[in-house]
């Protein structure tokens, strides 16, 4: 039994050797903050690019999709201008979900932003684009599934169509997306490991390099991986309770 | 009821497809101040394309409507404007989910006509206990009862004052016994003298409170007239074949 308890004792004795070797020495745990910030840096600037390009290219298709066969009778300038952007609208989509965003994001730093020194103003910039493709999708699903009488009862009262949209439509969208929402933010979150590609240090890429300094993969590798971990499951937490409080009204 | 015509339909066409189907084909009526016209007619024969035609739900393929001396079909004209003057009730209710029975009656008056909140709220308190709802205001429409809905539908739009109410078949998504308190609310809105134009299966409700019946079939108005000309002397074949079958 004391031979068992020595064994445990010598291994947490050894794996905090381990640790203070990895991460004390050198100041290496440093680096590995800084790419946790990079990655937190990236993700949260990506997330509002998306959102809001995801905002304005749901609008425009789901407007053009709506109003298709009423605009066709009215006609005008509005009504061609609407259908060229919902062309442009729907080229993005084509591409940015069509191609790999490791891909996208090589692209817009040796191609397309080719004398940048720092990557992550880049990578914020690739990743964002390419969220916004896919929260697009995720809330003109949202508008479509909404209840035509919805709309007609915001149009009956007189509000025009913004107004409806703002005040009736968005806020149910919202409340059943969340969830596909929350979704793809974790997946971004996560895609971003892909970010060392473009010499951006972000915690994957951190984790790497230590272990290429230590000769050590162990501890780095699965401290990253934690890391991203806790962070998708605090993610989940605050949306799932987000998503409490929005139900509330219903009850 | 006067003499003044606030809704004036002339040749109203509604075609999709080209002219394939033809929901409307040439509808010419009009609606007089303070009356209550009431639609009748088989399914599919363009009654409830007529009434959503009149606040421009749905947009004519042909044909003008005049409200208040108005072309509201002239692309130029501002709908949004006029719809506010025109209230509607769907047959699915259509209130607000995520608002309060008396959010979903305050937002139109507070936002389009610029009220302040609480003469607003005072307003639609005043009408909900007129419609026996005072103590349901703050309660969400999932908690209601279809009658319930159908009447906050009801006093929702009579907050934006308007000057004609349309009702799109109010009662056909109720339980029996939810109907007569739905009715008996449009009746008491009609002896009110407020104008309505309401598209109906209830034949008891249209013979009592109609001033005027139009029967409609295939896209065009048969037979129009008082209660007493369509339902005791119809003058067509497709009236009477109608009338056999739901009377």
């Amino acid at each position: 039994m004391s031979q068992i308890w020595q064994h445990i004792c010598s291994w947490f004795i050894n794996f905090g050797e381990q640790l203070h070797f990895v991460f004390i020495e050198g100041d290496r745990y440093k680096q590995m903050i800084a790419g946790f910030c990079n990655t937190l840096k990236i993700t949260a600037g990506a997330l509002c690019i998306g959102i809001v390009i995801g905002v304005v290219v749901a609008a425009i298709r789901s407007s053009y999709d709506k109003n298709r066969e009423s605009m066709k009778l009215r006609g005008g300038f509005f009504y061609r201008f609407l259908g060229f952007l919902n062309a442009i609208c729907k080229l993005y989509l084509t591409v940015i979900r069509g191609t790999p965003v490791v891909v996208q994001l090589m692209i817009s730093y040796f191609l397309i932003f080719v004398s940048a020194k720092d990557g992550v103003p880049v990578a914020i910039f690739a990743f964002g684009i390419n969220s916004g493709a896919y929260v697009a999708e995720i809330f003109r699903g949202g508008i479509m599934a909404i209840d035509a009488g919805q709309f007609e009862a915001g149009r009956s009262l007189g509000f025009n169509y913004l107004q409806t949209m703002w005040h009736i439509i968005i806020p149910q969208m919202f409340k059943s997306v969340l969830p596909t929402l929350c979704n793809e933010f974790i997946a971004l979150l996560k895609e971003t490991s892909v970010a060392g590609y473009v010499g951006v240090i972000d915690l994957t890429k951190a984790g790497n390099v230590i272990a290429g300094r230590t000769y050590s993969y162990f501890i780095p590798l699965l401290t990253v991986a934690a890391v991203y971990l806790i962070l998708v499951v605090i993610l989940s937490w605050l949306v799932g309770k987000l998503e409490r409080r929005l139900r509330k009204s219903e009850r | 009821m006067n003499d003044k015509v606030l809704i004036q339909v002339q040749g109203l066409k509604k075609h999709y497809n080209g002219g394939e189907v033809k929901a409307l084909d040439g509808v010419n009526c009009e609606v007089r101040q303070g009356e209550v016209l009431v639609i009748i007619g088989p399914s599919g024969s363009g009654k409830s394309t007529l009434l959503r035609s009149l606040n421009l739900l749905e947009i004519p393929t042909g044909g003008t409507i005049h409200f208040d001396g108005v072309d509201i079909t002239d692309p130029k004209v501002n709908i949004n404007l006029h719809r506010q003057k025109m209230g509607m009730v769907f047959q699915h209710f259509n209130l607000f989910p995520h608002m309060t029975v008396l959010k979903n009656m305050t937002i139109a008056p507070v936002k389009l006509l610029h009220k302040p909140q609480a003469e607003a709220e005072k307003k639609a308190m005043e009408l909900l206990e007129r419609v026996g709802l005072g103590d349901r205001a703050k309660a969400y429409p999932s908690q209601l009862s279809g009658g319930q809905k159908q009447r906050v539908a009801i006093v929702r739009a009579l907050c934006m004052e308007p000057e004609v109410m349309l009702f799109d078949e109010p009662t056909s998504a109720l339980d029996p016994e939810m109907v007569g308190e739905v009715l008996d609310v449009m009746k008491t809105l009609a002896s009110e003298g407020m104008t309505m134009v309401v598209v109906t299966h209830e034949m008891g409700f249209a013979r009592e409170v109609a001033d005027r019946i139009i029967f409609m079939s295939e896209g065009v108005i048969v037979e129009e007239g008082t209660p007493e000309d369509i339902f005791e002397h119809p003058k067509e074949e497709r009236t009477k074949a109608f009338l056999s079958c739901v009377l």
